[in-house]
Order: structure tokens, then C-alpha cells, then sequence
């Protein structure tokens, strides 16, 4: 099945995923987040009737909507990509994947699609209380967005209520419950919903704070940050908590990656968790070196083990248990899973033959042969158990720049709170300036975080079941590449318009005389 | 009930639902219609905020519905999605540029400091109005044409005329499609904006809306013609009890004779454009928009249905006849289709509060002074 892969093909391909996704996700955060806000600011108005809140939203309002329409234009691309570069993926796993992907369509995009006209257009067309709804319809609209596509890769990190068929040689689904209610696709729902909230807290309170330092709009700006501060705060431990609950399924469901993000190459009991390190570049798996340059620690005993497992004696796999096997702790390694992913291969291609010269005897052999084998299908692509392993560096470092700043976020909120309550925030002009990048440093956490879980599963695209080389589509390298290309430009074009229109309009600030 | 339904019957169910949603897409292009007009009819700024505008509060329901065509064809038939999207490459990655072009066009043109300057952003929406649909329409056409692609035993796509899939756009019957689903658009457009805009003011702008229904209407009906003929006099593609494709003289016209309430379905569709079209343009008549869009998803669904239905495979492949993919041997499992028609049943709900939402939107028509008015396109 996947004779003469182009690896150039298939790398110029990821990095095209990649490319796209990371542009959606510079908006999508934002969008999910910001929406809650807005909608919490009109609260406010239509409950007070104070005309200030309702410029207040509006205000905010207008920069949701220049941040959503390329939101829009980055995701139609994500869509139909799954077709056109991984084609082989679609048609694999379509009878599963395709149905969050249309539901997605049927319940959330038209929510959004349709009330947003309504919350932009709507202010004298509608009653104040219908106005208040589709303000709300469209937070509720994009998060159920993000619920079913993260549904979606949430199977992908755990392939859960499928089987494969050998007639139709695909994955088709057996359970629809299972997928959507898979405690992977929750945790994902839950912790990529509140960090958005949080990076759109910290979106507010970085544009508010640089009112203040300019002196411009020093009641709306105070105003914004305290709800957006209070906001910011509960979503932070909604983060931390969801994200514990990930690494937690990590352990379970993926183990490679909590190796990979953890830095850990030799499992122990007991595991200590590294707090930051920089990692020895010569490390392979399988030799003596030491995995890290510099490392520090938690100073608490067993604080891996804890969090993976919730139990702090446990043992925790490190990178070489999962490529080599390790019998004492009864874990098979990607070694062995691959002999026996190569036999469920052959006998998939031996049952197919048979089938076709109507050799019954035959088929239902190789069936049984295959049947015996097939939780590996997927290990039998790949050429060696070290392919299994994701790339460390990057899975590590992001990993620890995500959690750092998940740890720094709830601090600022707190220190912008409390300054806004004993009513000196105006004058703490270190405050102010560190506000003002909070955005920034909340959008690398963000990306971080899909580093992690992207990265993290290569070189999957269906943790265990199929590899990326796989997944592919018949196309030539050049093609792929020009298509990047392509992207690049035009997305970095707009991407330019965008921060520029940005700009212009949070200077103008919240005034209903000039466009 | 629906769980008791055999995959016959839930193929066909399906291909029905992606048509209705191809259709009310076809319907939807009005939007784009409206763009590609925007320089024809609109001669002042005031004119021109007002068609944008006007646009510029319903494109996000013709974009949602392309989305959600792909994703009802990627769900109920994952065989097309991989060998279409996969196969077809270029047409695809070109239709999906255009709309990015879209997407970002009615909220970034008049805001300042936007880089490009509104005559790009303008031009951007020209693009996805005239290219976009033409290409689409040009994609649409390889339904009957046909398409050059082998499938491996694993289903693996392989494309064997270079241009990967822009060679749709080089056949004549492909191309007429494209220009009439183009000219048809541009119509709706017409028709929309004349009912959707307050003219107080602006009497010129009214009148050349009219007057470009009709031009554009006429413009649709040489390509229009040659697709209908082409249709029903073109050699098409069958397959039998055993799946097996083959070559058949006139199968489109027997498709349309076997199956009668489709021509039905055509001749009801044109005739309600063509009422619609001349109400439009000889009175002062507003509704035309709704009889030509009704028209247009009749017209549509006649155009799928004769593609999929009556043993037909909707998606040929000219450079191997045993690839060519039926809603029989594309779709997805039992089990899934069940579970997607389960989801549909939300369908109804979701068109009523479109319904809802745009009545209660459009309840006052657009004035220049809303249109130009801070805060606006
Ligand atoms: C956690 C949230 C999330 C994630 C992981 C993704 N998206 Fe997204 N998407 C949204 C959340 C979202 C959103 C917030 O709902 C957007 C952003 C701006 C917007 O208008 O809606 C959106 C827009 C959006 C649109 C335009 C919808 C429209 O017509 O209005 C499409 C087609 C997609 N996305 C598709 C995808 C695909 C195929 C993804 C996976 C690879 C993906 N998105 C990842
Ligand atoms: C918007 C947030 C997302 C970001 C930032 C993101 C990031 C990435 C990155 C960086 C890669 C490249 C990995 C590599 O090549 O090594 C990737 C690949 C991929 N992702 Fe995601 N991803 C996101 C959401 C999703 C979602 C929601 C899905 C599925 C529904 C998904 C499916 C895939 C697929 C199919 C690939 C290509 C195959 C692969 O390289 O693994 N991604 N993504
Ligand atoms: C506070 C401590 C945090 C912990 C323990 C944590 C944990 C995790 C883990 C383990 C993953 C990988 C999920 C996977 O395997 O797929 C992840 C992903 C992610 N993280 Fe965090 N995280 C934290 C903070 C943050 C912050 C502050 C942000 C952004 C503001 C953030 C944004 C994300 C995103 C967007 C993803 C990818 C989506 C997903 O997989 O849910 N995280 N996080």
C-alpha cells in the first residue's frame, strides 16, 4: 500500500498542515475566547441600560469581527485539506472522521454564520433582548465549533468505537458515543476552550493597558480589564486542571508523547518531573548518554509518577520501554508491535488476493492470520522501531514554555486585580507595560500547546493505526511545495492586513464618529 | 424508523441531502452574483457601500453552505472526498483560494489602513464571484463528463492528465456549465439586491439592477442551451447489477426519461427563473429573488439527480471505467450513514432560524444612510 512513498512529498505536506493550522489557530483562540466577552459586556449593558457599556462592546465587537472573518478564511482551507493532501487518510478513516467534520457544519457553523449578521448588524433591526441572544448564539455557536472539531482530533489521538474492515480495507466506525464522549476529545474540548478564554482575557487586558499607558479611555480601559482579569483568573485554573486531565490521558492513551514532552527516556518508578532543562542534542534512543545538558527538578519525589498516574510510586515509560520493549514492566515495545504489524500487512494483501481468485479456504486463513494481528496493522509501515519516537526537542521545549506561562498568567491577572481595586492601576506603569505583551506571550502558549499534541503524535495520524506516510495523497513534491508557497504568501498578506487594520482601530479606540 | 432503513435506501437518502445542500448552495450564489456586479451597477461610493453592504450581511450563510457541502460529502461519501479533493487537486485548491479571497473582503475593504487598498479587496470579490463559480461549475460538469483517475486496489487515488483536474475547465460542456452557473448568479444578484436595498435617492442604482437581470439572464441562455443539448445527446456512464461501468449511448436523456419527475423538476425550476426574471425586469416587482432562487434549486437538484440516481456513478472516471465511483461503492457504513441521518434531523431546525433571522434582518430595507453609516462595510 505504500510502495515508492516520496518522503519530500509527505514532509512538504505536514509542514503545509502545519502552516494552515497554525494560522487558523492564531485567530480561533481569539474568536473563542473573545466572544464569551463580548457577550458578557452586552450582558452588562442591557442589564445596567449604561450606554458605556454598550460602546464598550462594541468596541470589542468590531475587533472580534476583523479577527473573525480571516478566522473564516484560514479554517475553509483545513477543511478541504484533509481531501486534497491527505487523501488516503480521508478515505481510510472518512467513515469515522467525516461525521464530526459535517455535524460541526450542521449544528455549529450556521449558528455563527447566521447570528453574527444579526450582533454586527442588528442594533436597531432587532429587540435589545433578540440582540443579547445572537451575541450569545455566536459564543455558543463557536465553541460548539471547536467541539466537534476537536472531537475530531481528538479520535485521532485515540482511535476509540472503530474497527478495520478488511473487505473495504478502511476503519469504520461502531460506536459514534464512544468518539464523541472519548475522554480524549473532553479534555481537549475543556482545556482548548478555557486556554482560548484565558488568551482572549489576556488579548483584552493587553490592548486596555496600553489605553491606560496612552491616558485615553481610562474608565472603559479599567472597566474591560476587571471583567477580562476576573475572567482570566478562573479560566487560568480551568486550564491547569484540564491540562492535568490531558496529561493524565497522555499516560493512558499515549504514552510516546508523555515521553517525548516529559523528556524521559528510561521509565522509572518513582519518576521525577523535570521543572526546565536544556536536552543533550546527541541523545538516540537506546544509547548511554545522558538525556539532558541541564536539567531542574521538581523538588517533589515521584512528582511524574503522581501526575501521570495519580499515584506517585508508579512506573512511567520513558522513551526507550515503548521503542524496546520491556518485559519486567510488561510493556511491549514498537519493535515487537512492528513484526507482528508486518504479518497483518501480508495477510491483508495474501486475504485480498484470495478473495479475488475466489479462493474461500485461502481468504479465511489469512483472515484468521490477519485477524490475530490487526491491533498492529498500523506498526507494520513503519521501517524501524525509532521511527516511532517524535521529535523530542520540540515536543519537550514547548511542552515547559506552555506550562511556564500557564503558571505566570494567573499571577498578572491577580496583580492587575488587585491594583484595580485599591484603584492604582493607572499609576503602575510596569504593570501597564508587562500587560501589554501578556497577548503575545498567551498566543505562544497557545501554538506551543498544539506543538505538543501535534507533534507529539507523529508520526501517527491515527495514534497506532495509521502513519502519516501513509495518510498521503498521490501528489509530487513540487506540487505540495508550491501550494505552500502559495499559502504563505497570501496568508502572511493577510495575515499583515489584518494586524495593521487591528492597530488602526484599537488607536481610534472605542468613538462612533470616524469609520 | 431510521434505524430499521437498508444502505440503499440511506445511499440514496444521502445523495438527496448533499443535493438539497448543493442546491440551496447554487441558490446561495447570489452573493457572488452580487460581487461580480459590483462594478457594473455600482458607480458612486454611496452605490457601492450599499451593494456591499446589502452582500455583506448574508455571504457567511453561501460560504457555511459550501463548508457544509464538503463536509456531508466527506461524511456520507468519503470515497468521493479523497478521490475527488485528492485526484482533482488544482480546480480545488483554486475554488478554495478564491473563497479565502471572500472571506476576508466585505470586512477588510473600507477599513482604513488595510494594506491593499479597497479596489483589491473589490477585485478580490470579482474574483471569487466570476473564477470561483466558474470553476465550480467547470467541477460540477465532470459529473457527466468525467474525470481522469485510476483507483489502486487500496483505493489510492492516481491522476493521469497532469493539470489535475483544470482540465475540467478546457471541455466545452464543462465550461458552458461553469459560464451559466456564472451568468445565473449574477442574476440572483440582481434580483437579490433589488429587493434587498432602500432606492431612496439612488434611482439610477435601481435601474441598472434591473436592467443587468435581464442582461444577465440572456447572457446565461446560449450556455445554458448547450448544456441542456449536450446533456441529453452525450454518451454517459452506467453500471450494472454487478458494478460494473460502462459506456452508454444517451444515458443522461434516459436518466431523464426513466426518472420523469426530474425533468419535471428542470422545466418547473427554468420556468419560475424566467417569471422571476421578467418580473424583475419589466416592473417594479421586488420578489423575484425568492422565484428565481426557488427556480434555481429545482434546476439544481435535477442537475445531481440525474448525475447519481438510476444506476448512474456520479463521479466517471473516463481513464478507467471500473474507478468510476457510484453513491453505491462510495459511501460510507451502515452504521454511519444511520448515525449522520439521525444528525440530519436537525436539519428543519436550523433552516427555520435562518428563516427567522433573515426575516426579522430584512424587515427594513438597506438605506444608503445605513450603509455608509460608521460601523458599516
Ligand atoms: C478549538 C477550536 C478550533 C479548531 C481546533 C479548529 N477550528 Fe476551525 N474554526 C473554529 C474553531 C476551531 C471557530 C472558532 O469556530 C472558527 C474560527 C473563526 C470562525 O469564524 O470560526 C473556525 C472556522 C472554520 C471554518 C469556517 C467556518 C464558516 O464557514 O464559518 C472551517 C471550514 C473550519 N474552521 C474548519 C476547521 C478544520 C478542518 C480544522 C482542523 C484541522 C479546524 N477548523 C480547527
Ligand atoms: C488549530 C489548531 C491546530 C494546530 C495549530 C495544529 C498543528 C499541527 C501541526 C504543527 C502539524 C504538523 C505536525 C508535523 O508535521 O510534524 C499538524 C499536523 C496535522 N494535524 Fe494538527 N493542528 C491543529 C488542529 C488539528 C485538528 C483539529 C485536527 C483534526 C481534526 C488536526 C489534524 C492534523 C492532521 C491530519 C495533520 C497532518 C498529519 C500529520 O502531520 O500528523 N490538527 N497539526
Ligand atoms: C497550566 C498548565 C498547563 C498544562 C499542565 C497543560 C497541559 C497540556 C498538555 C499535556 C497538552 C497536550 C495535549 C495532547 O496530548 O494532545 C496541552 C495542549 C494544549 N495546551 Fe496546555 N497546558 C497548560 C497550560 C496551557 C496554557 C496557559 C495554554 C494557552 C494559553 C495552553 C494551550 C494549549 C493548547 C491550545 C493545546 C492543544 C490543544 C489540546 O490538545 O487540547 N495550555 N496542554
Amino acid at each position: 500500500m505504500i510502495e515508492n512513498v516520496d518522503l519530500t512529498m509527505v514532509n512538504w505536506a505536514r509542514a503545509l498542515f502545519a502552516l494552515t493550522a497554525m494560522y487558523h489557530w492564531i485567530f480561533v483562540p481569539l474568536t473563542l475566547g473573545l466572544s464569551w466577552l463580548c457577550a458578557f459586556y452586552e450582558t452588562i449593558y442591557v442589564k445596567t441600560g449604561n450606554e458605556e457599556w454598550k460602546r464598550l462592546a462594541k468596541f470589542w465587537m468590531k475587533l472580534f469581527g476583523i479577527n473573525f472573518a480571516i478566522g473564516v478564511a484560514t479554517g475553509i482551507i483545513l477543511e478541504f485539506e484533509f481531501g486534497t493532501n491527505w487523501s488516503n487518510y480521508s478515505w481510510m478513516v472518512g467513515d469515522i472522521f467525516g461525521a464530526p467534520l459535517a455535524i460541526e457544519g450542521i449544528i455549529a457553523f450556521f449558528l455563527e454564520a447566521t447570528f453574527f449578521a444579526v450582533m454586527f448588524f442588528g442594533w436597531e433591526r432587532v429587540s435589545k433582548g433578540f440582540h443579547l441572544f445572537s451575541t450569545w448564539m455566536v459564543a455558543v455557536g463557536s465553541n460548539l465549533s471547536a467541539l466537534w472539531i476537536l472531537v475530531a482530533n481528538g479520535w485521532m489521538q485515540y482511535p476509540v468505537g472503530q474497527a478495520f474492515n478488511p473487505d473495504s480495507a478502511r476503519f469504520e466506525m461502531q460506536n459514534i458515543m464512544e468518539v464523541i464522549l472519548s475522554p480524549v476529545a473532553i479534555s481537549k474540548f475543556t482545556h482548548a476552550t478555557s486556554s482560548s478564554m484565558l488568551l482572549s482575557s489576556l488579548f483584552v487586558i493587553s490592548v486596555a493597558s496600553w489605553f491606560l499607558l496612552k491616558k485615553r479611555y481610562i474608565r472603559m480601559a479599567t472597566r474591560s480589564i476587571v471583567v477580562a482579569a476576573v475572567f482570566g483568573l478562573l479560566s487560568s485554573g480551568l486550564t491547569a486542571l484540564t491540562g492535568d486531565e490531558h496529561a493524565y490521558s497522555n499516560a493512558r492513551y499515549q504514552p510516546m508523547k508523555l515521553a517525548a514532552f516529559e523528556g524521559l527516556y528510561d521509565g522509572e518508578r518513582g519518576a521525577d518531573l523535570v521543572a526546565f532543562g536544556i536536552l543533550n542534542h546527541a541523545k538516540q534512543p537506546g544509547d548511554n548518554l545522558d538525556p539532558f545538558a541541564f536539567a531542574v527538578k521538581v523538588p517533589i519525589p515521584g512528582m511524574l509518577s503522581l501526575l501521570a498516574n495519580r499515584s506517585a510510586g508508579t512506573f512511567v515509560p520513558g522513551i526507550n520501554d515503548l521503542v524496546y520493549g520491556n518485559a519486567a514492566e510488561n510493556i511491549m515495545g514498537a519493535a515487537q508491535k512492528i513484526e507482528r504489524g508486518r504479518v497483518a500487512v501480508e495477510q491483508l494483501a495474501l486475504y485480498k488476493q484470495a478473495r479475488k481468485n475466489r479462493n474461500g479456504q485461502d481468504a479465511a486463513a489469512a483472515l484468521a492470520a490477519f485477524n490475530d494481528h490487526r491491533e498492529y496493522l498500523g506498526y507494520g509501515y513503519l521501517d524501524k522501531p525509532e521511527e516511532a519516537v517524535p521529535p523530542v526537542g520540540l515536543t519537550f521545549y514547548s511542552f515547559h514554555i506552555m506550562v511556564i506561562l500557564g503558571g505566570l498568567f494567573p499571577l498578572v491577572c491577580l496583580a492587575f486585580l488587585y491594583f484595580a481595586y485599591t484603584n492604582t492601576l493607572a499609576a503602575k506603569h510596569w504593570l501597564l507595560g508587562l500587560g501589554t505583551t501578556m497577548f503575545f506571550l498567551a498566543f505562544v502558549a497557545s501554538q506551543a500547546g498544539w506543538t505538543v499534541a501535534e507533534i507529539g503524535r507523529q508520526p501517527w495520524a491515527i495514534q497506532g493505526l495509521l502513519p502519516v506516510t501513509v495518510a498521503r495523497s498521490n501528489l509530487t513534491a513540487g506540487t505540495v511545495m508550491a501550494t505552500f508557497i502559495m499559502f504563505l504568501i497570501l496568508f502572511t498578506t493577510l495575515l499583515l492586513a489584518e494586524i495593521k487594520i487591528m492597530l488602526k482601530q484599537i488607536s481610534i479606540g472605542p468613538e462612533e464618529d470616524s469609520k | 424508523m431510521i434505524g430499521s432503513l437498508d444502505l440503499t435506501t440511506l445511499q440514496q437518502l444521502w445523495w438527496l441531502l448533499c443535493s438539497v445542500v448543493g442546491s440551496l448552495f447554487l441558490f446561495l450564489t447570489f452573493i457572488q452574483g452580487g460581487q461580480s456586479l459590483l462594478w457594473q451597477v455600482a458607480k458612486t461610493d454611496t452605490e457601492k457601500a450599499m451593494v456591499i453592504n446589502s452582500l455583506g450581511r448574508k455571504w457567511e450563510l453561501t460560504f457555511t453552505t459550501l463548508v457544509l457541502f464538503g463536509g456531508a460529502l466527506f461524511a456520507a461519501f468519503p470515497k468521493f472526498y479523497a478521490t475527488s479533493f485528492g485526484g482533482a487537486y488544482w480546480v480545488w485548491i483554486l475554488i478554495l483560494l478564491t473563497f479565502v479571497l471572500q472571506a476576508v473582503s466585505f470586512e477588510y475593504r473600507s477599513k482604513p489602513a488595510n494594506l491593499l487598498g479597497a479596489r483589491t479587496f473589490e477585485l478580490f470579490l470579482f474574483i471569487n464571484g466570476s473564477v470561483g463559480i466558474l470553476l465550480l461549475g467547470a467541477a460540477v460538469g465532470t459529473f457527466f463528463s468525467g474525470s481522469n483517475f485510476v483507483l489502486s486496489e487500496y483505493n489510492l487515488v492516481t491522476w493521469t492528465n497532469p493539470l489535475r483536474g483544470l482540465e475540467a475547465a478546457f471541455s466545452l460542456f464543462n465550461l458552458s456549465l461553469g459560464l451559466f452557473l456564472v451568468f445565473n448568479a449574477r442574476t440572483l444578484g440582481a434580483m437579490y439586491l433589488v429587493n434587498n436595498l432602500h432606492f431612496a435617492g439612488q434611482p439610477e442604482l435601481e435601474e441598472r439592477l434591473r436592467k443587468a437581470v435581464m442582461t444577465s439572464f440572456i447572457c446565461s441562455l446560449p450556455f445554458l442551451l448547450y448544456v441542456l443539448v449536450g446533456l441529453v445527446l452525450m454518451q454517459g456512464f452506467g453500471v450494472d447489477e454487478q458494478g460494473v461501468v460502462s459506456i452508454v449511448a444517451r444515458k443522461y436523456l434516459t436518466n431523464l426519461l426513466a426518472l420523469p419527475w426530474i425533468p419535471g423538476l428542470l422545466l418547473a425550476g427554468l420556468a419560475l427563473v424566467i417569471l422571476a426574471v421578467l418580473r424583475t425586469a419589466r416592473s417594479t416587482a421586488t420578489g423575484g429573488i425568492w422565484f428565481g432562487g426557488l427556480g434555481t434549486v429545482l434546476v439544481g437538484l435535477a442537475i445531481f439527480f440525474t448525475a447519481g440516481y438510476n444506476n448512474t456513478p456520479f463521479y466517471p472516471s473516463k481513464a478507467d471505467l471500473q474507478s468510476s465511483l457510484s453513491i453505491y461503492n462510495a459511501s460510507s457504513s451502515h452504521y454511519t450513514l444511520t448515525a449522520m441521518t439521525y444528525v440530519a434531523l436537525t436539519i428543519p431546525f436550523v433552516l427555520a432560524y435562518i428563516f427567522y433571522v433573515w426575516r426579522a434582518m430584512d424587515s427594513r430595507k438597506l438605506t444608503s444612510e445605513e450603509a455608509t453609516r460608521y460601523g458599516s462595510y
